[in-house]
Formats: structure tokens, sequence, C-alpha cells
């Protein structure tokens, strides 16, 4: 699925979106099922979106806490997409489709 | 997708322990902060969670702040400060004004300080989540340091900055078991809210001890108060304290939270009055003692307090003299006409008058003023004339605490204070209103004798510790060339001043001149009774004397007889030749 560009109100970032190159990073707490469950569920969502112009790296804070001050991450888990800009934060386990694609300027808001 | 509980695995919540066993003394975690100790009867629950809560400015961050330096520099208990308002480079900058130096305590791996940001606007929320973000952050953090003490300031945020209320509720009642279990003694703070302590309500979670802070404002001054609401397990003072922020952070009173270690000067130093050093053991006041002067309207407090920068200034000594009811030309003006020329003093650099309002500021903010002046200036006299403009309303409290925390600045810093009180007229004397006396070391009493159709004034001592003083009353004079003072008299009538203490004094010197002339008529008398003994005694001594002139004589002629006698019968003796007489005339002699 794709962002309709044709759409008379689409963004600028969401028509640059439609085509930039995503960088994403999840950070995780471990094997908690929340963790399982948004790894899974983006996993799906990106290769359903993104296909091939995107890089996701799944991060666990358990191996490396000291990345989460530099991050300012508080919830977990949390999404950053690092590129396109601006940045952009979604926190959950990733299972609302709808507003992780909204989330990352991949959809408009309804 | 379903949801499974958000239960993290690798870092399992532990079983909060209420632990209800009854325990002899709760362990406690002092604060350092001045007063707050001594309310809480040695400080926070060691290793639980404090709810301190209070509106907007009243100084939560602050004392939160201030527990976690202070653990550092006086406990060497390091601590993590995380941060959710306000930036670490403000609330470094914030916190250097009262002397703490933050970047050098992080330099030192003493303190870790985590700005926590969030914003709304950059949050898309998706499914369920947890903070066990924030629960990794902080471990690592007093990890990191091995910290002992945590303050979240201020947590309710998260309230703002994430959806989904319901999980932070959970999400913080988790976060504080989690403190409790890390044993660290924490500090939360948490904004006021309607009708209950905290907007969300943490006083729920956090029960072991609630403090709140207030800052209100009554007669257009604004005062501090805090008070202990709760503090499980332990008891605690229950009232509202008044409190101050100063140059030194947070201090709350009650009086003995005062350090009271500063070294007493046996030094003495002159009032400015001759006759009153004399009354005062005869050296004057103590260096470094504090001296009240207080005494009805037009009594002279303020020429009292002039007299003594004159001879501060004399001395070579510098002043700092705060008024707050004249300007400085006035004081200058006024004391001219008493001989007094502050003027020099002025321009030498010695002296300097401060004249502002009391209302200008709040109490704290008089008293940072003031310890700056004192700091910058560094003077050996301090004169506040008078304290008694500083009480507005009911701030009595928060007025004693003020001036408690400035006599005892000045007293560790040796510098002699000097303070006038007004006595509303038909008070009683003894008594300031901002009760201040039991921390004055010599309090003079100027008082109104009103006799005689007119109105003279009293000087007397009402104490002065650590030596000997006149108990008399003396009457003072301002003259033109400073004050004098003059016994008063005491007799039948009461206590003389005035001009009838004039008309005693001439009453007196007449009599003493009428003693006077009858001690020399007297004198007079006796010396003529003496003359003419003198002139018996030589009548007699000259009759004496020619008794035995005549005596002499004729021992004298009966002498010449015996003799004529003796040469008559030798020259008779040799006209008849007798040898053996001629031979021995000894024998013819006999």
């Amino acid at each position: 699925m794709k962002t309709n560009p044709a759409q008379p109100k689409a963004k600028p970032a969401s028509s640059k979106a439609a085509s930039s190159r995503y960088i994403l990073k999840l950070y995780v707490a471990g094997k908690s099922p929340k963790s399982i469950n948004a790894i899974a569920n983006l996993k799906k969502i990106c290769e359903e979106n993104l296909q091939g112009r995107y890089e996701l790296e799944v991060i666990d804070l358990y191996q490396q806490p000291q990345l989460a001050q530099g991050e300012q991450i508080i919830a977990l888990p949390t999404l950053i997409r690092k590129l396109p800009p601006p940045l952009r934060r979604i926190i959950g386990d990733m299972s609302d489709t709808e507003r992780v694609l909204v989330g990352l300027d991949i959809r408009e808001k309804a | 997708m379903t949801q499974a509980k958000p239960k993290p695995k690798t870092k399992p919540v532990p079983k909060s322990k209420p632990a209800p066993k009854a325990r002899p003394q709760l362990p406690k975690a002092p604060t350092g902060i001045q007063g707050l100790d001594e309310i809480t009867g040695g400080g926070l629950p060691k290793g639980r969670p404090t709810l301190v809560c209070g509106g907007a400015g009243c100084g939560k961050t602050l004392l939160a702040m201030e527990f976690l330096v202070r653990g550092v520099t006086e406990f060497d208990e390091p601590g993590v400060f995380m941060a959710f308002e306000e930036t670490a480079k403000d609330l470094t900058q914030n916190v250097a004004s009262l002397g703490f130096d933050l970047k050098d305590l992080i330099a030192h791996k003493k303190i870790v300080l985590d700005y926590v940001y969030i914003e709304r606007s950059e949050i898309e929320e998706s499914g369920e989540y947890d903070l066990e973000g924030l629960f990794i952050r902080l471990g690592s953090a007093i990890d990191s340091i091995g910290a002992k003490r945590v303050v979240l300031d201020t947590v309710e945020s998260l309230f703002s900055g994430l959806p989904n209320p319901a999980i932070l509720r959970a999400e913080l009642r988790r976060l504080f078991r989690w403190l409790k279990d890390k044993g660290v003694t924490a500090i939360i703070t948490g904004e006021r809210g309607d009708g209950m302590l905290t907007r969300q309500g943490l006083e729920e979670y956090v029960s072991d001890c609630v403090i709140v802070l207030d800052h209100r404002v009554s007669e257009q001054t604004s005062s501090r108060r805090l008070r202990v609401v709760k503090y499980r397990g332990s008891t605690h003072g229950t009232n509202e304290y008044p409190f101050l922020i100063d140059a030194d952070g947070i201090s709350v009173l009650p009086v003995t939270s005062l350090g009271l270690q500063h070294i007493a000067s046996s030094e003495r130093i002159s009032t400015g009055i001759p006759r009153l050093d004399a009354m005062l053991g005869g050296k004057g006041y103590y260096r470094g003692s504090s001296v009240l002067v207080s005494g009805t309207a037009g009594t002279g407090k303020s020429s009292f307090a002039a007299l003594f920068a004159d001879a501060a200034c004399r001395r070579g000594e510098r002043v700092l003299y705060f008024s707050f009811e004249e300007s400085p030309s006035q004081i200058i003006r006024n004391m001219r006409s008493i001989g007094i020329d502050l003027q020099t003093w002025v321009k030498k650099g010695l002296l300097q008058i401060h004249a502002n309002r009391p209302s200008i500021a709040g109490l704290e903010t008089h008293l940072a003023m003031k310890h700056k002046m004192i700091n910058e200036f560094k003077p050996q006299v301090v004169i506040l004339d008078p304290l008694n403009s500083f009480v507005i309303g009911d701030n009595e409290v928060g007025v004693k605490a003020m001036l408690m925390r400035l006599l005892d600045f000045l007293k560790t810093n040796q510098i002699t204070g000097l303070f006038t009180n007004l006595t509303p007229g038909g008070g009683m004397l003894e008594q300031t209103e901002v009760a201040i006396s039991s921390l004055i070391d010599t309090w003079l009493v100027l008082r109104s004798i009103d006799s005689g159709g007119e109105r003279n004034r009293g000087l007397s001592i009402l104490k002065s510790r650590g030596m000997a003083h006149s108990n008399q009353v003396r009457e003072f004079l301002l003259t033109d060339h400073g004050v004098e003072l003059r016994d008063v008299y005491v007799g039948a009538s009461g206590v003389l001043t005035g001009s009838a203490r004039l008309t005693q004094e001439a009453q007196d010197r007449a009599a003493q001149m009428l003693r006077k002339q009858e001690i020399e008529r007297q004198q007079l008398e006796l010396q003529s009774k003496h003359q003419a003994l003198e002139a018996q005694i030589t009548a007699l001594r000259a009759e004496f004397e020619v008794q035995k002139t005549a005596s002499l004589r004729i021992t004298g002629q009966e002498q010449a007889q015996g003799a004529q006698l003796a040469q008559g019968r030798l020259d008779m003796g040799l006209s008849r030749n007798e040898d053996a007489a001629a031979k021995n005339p000894k024998r013819g002699m006999k």
C-alpha cells in the first residue's frame, strides 16, 4: 500500500515520503509479549507499505540501556523514524496499523 | 491483535513489600536542608519515595535538588535527578544561584541529571505500551553512579505527554514499588490539583511521606510554608512552618535549626556615647553581638543608631545602614542637627545607607538582598532601622524567621548588628513586635518620661549578656554635639527629669553653697582660736625665758663669790709663807 500522491490535501512531506528512504529504529524491552508483537507487527507493515526502501533496526534496551537517555525513550516499545525528517515517534505494540501508517506519514490522517 | 498483559519478563516486577513489621526506629535519610530534618525527626524515610507537592513556584524543584546536592556533599550519597520539566542546562543555571555547582558534581559522577523530553505532538500511539523505557533509563542512571537518592521532577508531566492515562497510572504505581525495591530514597514532586494534593492523585501511590509546600500572598507580601502531611511510621511536626529560599538554599524554621556555632568575640567597641560605655561595664558593646534599641516614637532610636555608626566610622570600620523609613539624605540632615556628620563617612566610603520600603519585596528577597550587600561591602557594623516596619499583616512568624537568619549570619561573620524597634504607644515597653528579644545580646530601652508638663527621654539597659552593666535609669539629652546622659533624680516625688531635674540641681547647688559658707565660717573661727592659743603659748614661753635668765644670773653670782673667797684664802696663805701649802696646794686647800 502506498500513499496516494493525487490526494489534493496531500502534505509535501507525504508526497516526499512516498519516494524517500525510511530509516526506522524500534526500541524494545527484551522478549516481552509487547516487544515480540511490536517487531512482528512492524515488519509486516513495512513489508506491505515500504518494501525495498526501508531499514529497520531493532534495539533491545536491556542490552544497551545507555541508549535510552540519548534517544529520549520513556515508553516501550518505541518506533523512531530517523529518516525522512521530521523525527517521528510511535509508541505501543504497533497493533493499530492505521495509526502506524499515519505516524510514519505514509498515510494522511483520516 | 490480542495483547498480552504488559509485564516484561526479564525485569520482573518485585512483589510489593509493605513491611508492616514493627521497627523501633524508621531509618531516615537526612536531607541536609536547614530545619526540615528537625521537623521530620531526622529526614525522609530511607529507601522509600516521598511526595513533595505544591502549586507553581513554591519551591518543589529546589527542595528536591537541595536534597540531592546535600546528599552528595554532606552524606556521600550520589543521586539521580530526572527532570520532566526543565532541561539540564536550565536546571544547572537555576540552582547555580544557590551555590550548587551541578556541572562539577556531574563531572565527578556524583549526580546524574537526565532531562526527559516528551512532546505530545511528536508521539503517535499504536497499541499498548508501558514505561519500561523509563525504568531502564532510571535503572541505568542509578547503577552508573551507585545512586542512593532519586528525584523525579515532575513525573506527572507524563500525563500530558503520553496518551492513555490508565496505562500511566498502572506504570507509575509499578515505578514507585520499583523504587522502593531498589532501596533508593526518592522525592517525587507533583503539582497541586483541585481538591487533591496532586493533579493525578499521586498521593495514592506514594504514601510513606507527603510534604506540601505552599506559597501564599497575604497583605501583598508573599510567604512560603511547608507542612508534613503524612509520615508513615514516624512522628513529625504537623504545623505549617515558614521557610525561606535564599542564597544558601532552603531553610525551614524552627529556631533549633540554627547552628549557633559562631565564635563569640570578647573585644569591646564603643557605643559612641562615653557615658553609655561606662554603663556597659566601661567598655561598650561586644563585637559581633546584636544590640536592640527599642522605644516609643520620638525617643531617639535613630540617633542612637547614627551615633554608633559614627563611632564605628571613626575607628575606620565600615558600616552598612539599612533604613526602612527615611531616605539617606533625610538621615544625614537629621543627624547633623545633633552634631553627627554622616556625610563625611559616606564620602570616605565607610558608610553605606540603603533606604527602601520593606514592602518592595518579599521577606526572602530582603534577606537575599541584605546577604548580598553584606557580602559585597563586608561591614563590621550593620544597622537596621527599624525592624518592625517588616511586620505587615500577620507575617510575624516569617519576619522572625528572616531576622533570625540574618542575626545568625551577622554573628557568624562577627558583624555587630544594631537594630531599632518602635514600641507602639501604650504597649509593653519590654516587648518587641517581632518577638526577637530572645536573640538580642544587649537591649537598650528608651522611654518617654512624661511629668511636670514636659516629655523627657529616659534610657535604661534591659539586658546585656556577658557584662556587668548599670541598672540605673539615665536621662539622655539630644544636644547639638551628640547625646548626653545624665543621672536622673529619684526621690520621694519619683524620677525627676528635664526642668524638674534642673530645679533640683539648682536647689542642690544652693544648698551646697550654704554648706560651703558654713564650713568656711567654722574654719575661720577655729583658726582664730588657734591663733589665740598660739599667742598664749608664745607669752608663756617668753616668761619662762625671763625666769630662766634670772636663775642663771643668780647661779653665776654665787659661783663668782665662792671663787673670790677661795682666792682670798690662797692669797692669805701665800702671804703667811705656808710651805706645805705651796708644795701641795690641794692638801693646803683641805
